[in-house]
């Protein structure tokens, strides 16, 4: 690595105390300055700077331009500044910013992109920190011998000063701009070693806050009746003043998503949702279905290339919708009175949400202020601002504050999805050489949402996080083929509005890549080659073989194991990260039948091994865990949830509809093994373990059983449970909670 | 409206409200305990899990009316008092294997391990694998493996 690689330009702000910052865009290298030089910035425009500061009490200070939605990044952030401060980890304390106009693009959390965006630029911060204390100590001692360790700097004769009592002498009048040299990579005694979560105490204590947790005053609790189709609309209530007489009940107003209530317990909003008589008028896919929606993907279908000379093998697969509902449902507090307006909400992209609710509202931006609160999970609902928009629009209504939370039933049934697709595979081969891969995938069309394409459009030069992972046209769909595959082409169509669409744990890349590898394996077999060897022989790079072979060998590929079970394999490579995944999955009948109470069985993963390469995992703990949740994904998308739409709406309205894995479909053997990376550029990896993970589950499914399953997952054809009446809305809350207690 | 007199994490607490609001909706919209969260409202996510002398069980579903002076609530908050530390030795577990991710299941996911290893112990036998797979609280960022971990390692350690 040269040194140039590691220095950058950073400022030093004017202030009372040392407050570092950098510029949270491409960081800029420093190459035109001395690392002695400091020159004055007096023009420079810091308000779009990201900065740390120094607290006189020895803790550092920064708040996070992303939002915290369990993956972890306010703990790798806190990483990067001890790293480079020198300070213990559970010193530096990280808030989430609120919204912040002026950063642009810098606020906005997706794509698995908060690490490599952010690694640069907060380091830099730290370091100009850093350097200005040493700086201040040695005036302090007369020394620049010195060493900054712990949060403390001490002279070689033993005299030692913390960094809080220099908080202020380092401060600087004037803003300053300041070179400085990062630490180098096999210098690292923080970045790269296992930690655990900075918020976990909080969390394992109840401590943590998230949106509805947070007081405000005079917000009470808010719900919406809303219509039993997709976006169906609000005519009249038929019982108003009834309503507005129960118990607890303040409010009731129609909004433009349904009728709103207002009471002092969510307990009694239920009640008066349940209560309401409301005329509906239509929503936007009124009376369509699985069926009819399948074949509208069938008609937008783009037409593979002419049939090839040669043998080829091709699939056709189909991808059922899907929710992508945290386990926090869609929440927001709303405070809009006197011509201004203040937002709490779990927020991916606040600066957005902040210019819309300002436009619903016909207020300035200006007066409109949105907190980011921590996120009780995202899986792409979060870049959405749904609660937050109806929140604001019932607190102006009413002229008070209000807590507004979607019941589960809404959430899922009113809530965003991963929307349904098909793709079609196929694979040309001749002998044992494969000539080309041609993919057409079609989809119902994913949201981008709220502006987010214009913007994206305006900002197109400086998006930092790339257009990958929201622009129309996805990068996957562009790049060339993992293998070795010849002639390769893939495109995409979408079609079709009306649905409430997003991403979940990445929008495509699951399917295309379950598409693909069963493909794969389909040409493996006609080779009679092994699927793994196939794979090895045909994967592009050292880093991709690597992973396979990692997976492979830890997880036992081709052991011996009975009729009924199977093993799998899969690769996906995305966002500079490479992964496979082996899976055992037992699909003997003893097993998918065995009895689960309001469940489903089914197939049961047994071995689940999955080797990552992200490049430099900042912390391998973190990235460990964010493994072990998308293979859960994966197994989930593979073989138990989605969404039935029928006549209009989607029939799952509760956690025992809509099958996420629960613990009685986990492997019990699972490994997540991080490959060793002499990269020195982090990457991100909240989504990349998805696609392996769901390509894998279904590849072993199909050597398990001897059929390709070509619809997913593959229990959607039948239906599990019996789902909830639309009309009201939401299921009434049981009585019978103590018979349950054992 | 009726009063209701019991016993929140050791505290006596009286609230003045309709008999039939279920007993999270106290806790979290009127006494301000707002560890328990809310997942689904019907006893099926277990995210609000919660114990009632001792056992664990659904606030969610619970009409405050059942409640009376002699009944203790314990939420999250106060799980730690019961085992007089700092931290409960499952919480303690859950640190040890990082469990946590958004964090928003993890209440009610240790109130039900708790509960769980109390009533193994109980039978006097070892947590099973099927014991685990026993355990309905979701977690939809699928923490799942380290869960099973810190549940064995706490009960191995007496937690
Ligand atoms: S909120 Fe009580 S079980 Fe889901
Ligand atoms: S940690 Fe997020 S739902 Fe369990």
């Amino acid at each position: 690595m040269t040194t140039s690689r590691r220095r950058f330009l950073g400022y030093v702000l004017a202030a009372p105390v040392l407050v570092a910052a950098a510029s949270p865009g491409e960081a800029q290298a420093a190459e035109l300055l001395d690392l002695n030089d400091i020159m004055t910035a007096a023009a420079l425009p810091t308000s779009g700077l990201i900065s740390v500061e120094i607290n006189a009490d020895g803790t550092v200070s920064f708040a996070l331009p992303r939002a915290e939605v369990g993956q972890g990044i306010t703990t790798s952030t806190a990483m990067l500044i001890a790293e480079e401060l020198a300070v213990p980890l559970h010193r530096v304390k990280i808030t989430l910013a609120d919204a912040r106009p002026e950063l642009l693009f810098n606020q906005m959390t997706g794509g698995s992109n908060t690490t490599i965006a952010t690694y640069t630029p907060i380091r830099v911060a730290a370091a100009v920190a850093r350097q200005r204390l040493l700086a201040a100590a040695a005036t302090e001692f007369g020394s620049s011998d010195l060493r900054l360790a712990d949060g403390v700097i001490s002279t070689r004769d033993g005299r030692r000063i913390g960094i809080g009592e220099l908080a202020t002498k380092a401060a600087s009048p004037r803003t300053l701009a300041v070179p400085v040299e990062l630490t180098a990579k096999d210098d690292f005694t923080v970045i790269g070693r296992p930690h655990g979560r900075i918020d976990a105490r909080d969390a394992v204590t109840g401590r943590k806050k998230f949106a509805m947790d947070v007081t405000v005053p005079g917000a009470k609790p808010a719900m919406v009746c809303r219509p039993p189709t997709i976006n169906g609309k609000p005519g009249t209530v038929a019982n108003l003043d009834e309503v507005r007489a129960m118990p607890g009940v303040t409010d009731v107003v129609t909004i433009s998503t349904g009728v709103a209530v207002r009471a002092d317990t969510f307990g009694q909003c239920i009640d008066a949702v349940r209560a309401l008589r409301v005329t509906w008028r239509p929503g936007t896919v009124e009376g369509k279905s699985d069926t009819t929606v399948l074949r509208e993907l069938a008609s937008a279908e783009l037409p593979l290339g002419p049939r090839p000379i040669t043998p080829y093998v091709e699939g056709r697969f189909t991808f059922h919708f899907r929710s992508n509902s945290a386990l926090e449902p869609n929440c927001a507090i709303a405070d809009v009175r006197g011509g201004r307006a203040e937002i709490w909400s779990a927020l991916k992209s606040p600066i957005v949400a902040r210019q819309t609710i300002a436009a619903r509202l016909g207020l300035p931006v200006s007066a409109v202020t949105v907190h980011v609160t921590e996120g009780g999970g995202s899986f792409g609902r979060k870049l959405f601002f749904d609660a937050a928009l109806e929140a604001a629009e019932l607190s102006q209504k009413l002229g008070k504050a209000v807590k507004l939370m979607w019941h589960r039933a809404d959430d899922s049934r009113q809530g965003r999805t991963h929307p349904m697709a098909t793709s079609r595979v196929r694979i040309a081969y001749a002998g044992n050489l494969v000539l080309g891969f041609e993919q057409r995938h079609t989809s119902v069309t994913t949201d981008l949402g709220h502006g987010l394409g214009e913007l994206f459009t305006a900002m197109a030069a400086k998006l930092p996080i790339g257009d990958k992972a929201f622009a129309q046209t996805f990068f996957q769909f562009s790049h060339t083929s993992p293998y070795d595959f010849g002639l390769h082409s893939r495109l995409l169509s979408e079609t079709g509005k009306g649905f409430n669409t997003g991403s979940m744990r990445n929008v495509y890349s699951p399917d295309t890549t379950c598409a693909r590898e069963l493909v794969v394996d389909q040409v493996a077999a006609r080779m009679s080659r092994d699927p793994y060897r196939f794979r090895h022989d045909l994967l592009r790079g050292d880093r991709s073989r690597a992973v396979l072979r990692a997976a492979a060998e830890a997880g036992g590929w081709g052991r011996a194991l009975p009729a009924g079970v199977a093993q799998g394999i899969a690769f996906h490579s995305e966002y500079k990260g490479v992964s496979a995944c082996l899976v055992e999955i037992d699909c003997r009948p003893e097993t998918v039948n065995r009895p689960i109470r309001d469940g489903v069985a089914g197939p049961r993963v047994t071995r689940a091994v999955f080797a990552v390469d992200v490049g430099l995992a900042v912390n391998p703990l973190g990235l460990e865990a964010q493994m072990m949740g998308c293979v859960m994904d994966g197994i989930a998308l593979a073989l138990t949830s989605s969404l039935h739409l029928r006549d209009g709406y989607f029939l799952e309205a509760s956690w025992d509809n809509y099958f996420y894995t629960r613990q009685w479909n986990t492997p019990p053997d699972l490994r997540i093994i991080i490959m060793p990376s002499d990269s020195d550029q982090p990457g991100g990896a909240g989504e990349l373990g998805v696609s392996a993970a769901m390509a894998a589950v279904a590849c072993a499914y199909g050597r398990a059983t001897g059929t390709m399953p070509t619809t997913f997952p593959i229990n959607h054809g039948t239906l599990s449970f019996v789902p909830k009446p639309t009309v009201p809305p939401i299921p009434a809350s049981p009585v019978d909670g103590l018979d349950h207690v054992r | 409206m009726p009063e209701h007199t019991f016993r929140v994490n050791g505290e006596q607490v009286t609230v003045d409200v309709d008999s039939d609001v279920r007993l999270l909706w106290v806790l979290r919209d009127i006494l301000g305990v707002t560890g328990p969260k809310y997942g689904c409202g019907i006893n099926v996510c277990k995210a609000c899990t919660s114990h009632l002398n001792g056992r664990a069980f659904n606030p969610c579903a619970v009409p405050v009316r059942d409640l009376g002076p002699g009944d203790e609530v314990t939420t999250i908050e106060g799980l730690a008092a019961t085992a007089g530390a700092d931290l409960h030795p499952m919480q303690q577990a859950w640190l040890d294997h990082d469990v946590v991710q958004c964090g928003y299941c993890q209440p009610g996911q240790i109130m039900a391990a708790v509960d769980l290893v109390r009533r193994v112990a109980a039978e006097g036998r070892e947590i099973t694998d099927a014991d685990l797979d026993g355990i309905r609280n979701i977690c939809r960022c699928g923490t799942y493996a380290r869960i099973r971990e810190a549940i064995r390692a706490a009960a191995a350690a007496g937690g």
